[in-house]
């Protein structure tokens, strides 16, 4: 293909059209958050993001697996959580899913809370929401949670 | 993942100091506070200085040990203090308003590039 033809072929991609995708699967155990924000950030990387960038996907994610474990499956290390990186033109996509016990009340759940002082102040959503540019949390009592991340690319 | 963490009592004023050295996530921020914890019971300390310099990454699960050790010291007097954090320990050290209770150094990296200008 001449180089022309690329650059057209590149434009002609919608905003919104997934370019490239990874799906990963691991078992809940709490040494996996550090290797889920690894390859995230990895994903990332692809594109023209700055350390500073990438090390607020590193906190996004790794608060969104901690809630994962944590929360959805009451810190059992035998189950699975399933991580999709994906890029589109614009923005990096990670959806982070368990099929632990839900969440009941979602708005409740993303409140800070500074009386659950072990428990990590309840920072989890706030970091997510300050460092990304979309959090989308869906959840069904019993079913499990997904908690969809966007970060806007350069 | 147990992190590397260096434990001593610093001789003045009953200061416990302790460096951690790479990340403090949920995996490793329960041995952090089960050090921590330990050695200010075993050497009666009842002030904390971290020195975050070997501390390449923090969220939520390290930065509620600070917090717990923050409310466990501060009754009786104690203070907790910060230095050399890298950027992101510093960004988020920020960000979950700490730096209203602990004193916090800021990154040697940040001071330079503001003193160089």
């Amino acid at each position: 293909m001449a180089a022309e033809e690329k650059v057209l072929a590149c434009r002609a991609v919608a905003a919104d059209q997934v370019v490239n995708k990874m799906v990963f699967r691991f078992l809940s155990r709490s040494d996996n958050v550090s290797l889920a924000r690894l390859l995230a950030s990895a994903v990332a990387a692809e594109r023209d993001t700055t350390v500073a960038e990438l090390d607020e996907i590193k906190v996004a994610v790794s608060e969104a697996v901690s809630n994962a474990i944590i929360h959805g499956y009451d810190n059992a290390t035998d189950r699975y959580v399933e991580m999709t990186v994906a890029l589109t033109p614009r923005q990096l996509v990670i959806s982070i899913h368990d099929d632990g016990k839900g969440i009941e009340d979602i708005a409740q759940a993303m409140k800070p809370d500074f009386s659950s002082i072990e428990q990590r102040m309840g920072l989890g959503f706030a970091f997510m929401q300050s460092f990304m540019d979309e959090v989308e949390v869906n959840s069904e009592l019993g079913r499990g949670t997904t908690v969809t991340l966007r970060k806007n690319l350069p | 993942m147990e992190t590397d963490i260096m434990v001593k009592k610093y001789l003045h004023k009953d200061w416990l100091w302790v460096r951690p050295r790479g990340e403090l996530d949920m995996s490793s921020a329960g041995d952090f506070k089960f050090r921590i914890c330990t050695a200010m019971r075993e050497f009666g300390c009842r002030n904390l200085w971290c020195d975050f310099s070997q501390l390449t990454f923090i969220d939520s699960s390290g930065l509620g040990v600070l917090m717990g050790r923050y409310r466990e010291l501060a009754p009786l007097s104690g203070q907790i203090i910060i230095t050399r954090p890298t950027e992101q320990v510093y960004k988020l050290l920020l960000a979950s308003g700490l730096h209203k209770l602990m004193e916090i150094d800021r990154p040697l990296s940040m001071k330079l590039s503001k003193e160089d200008m």
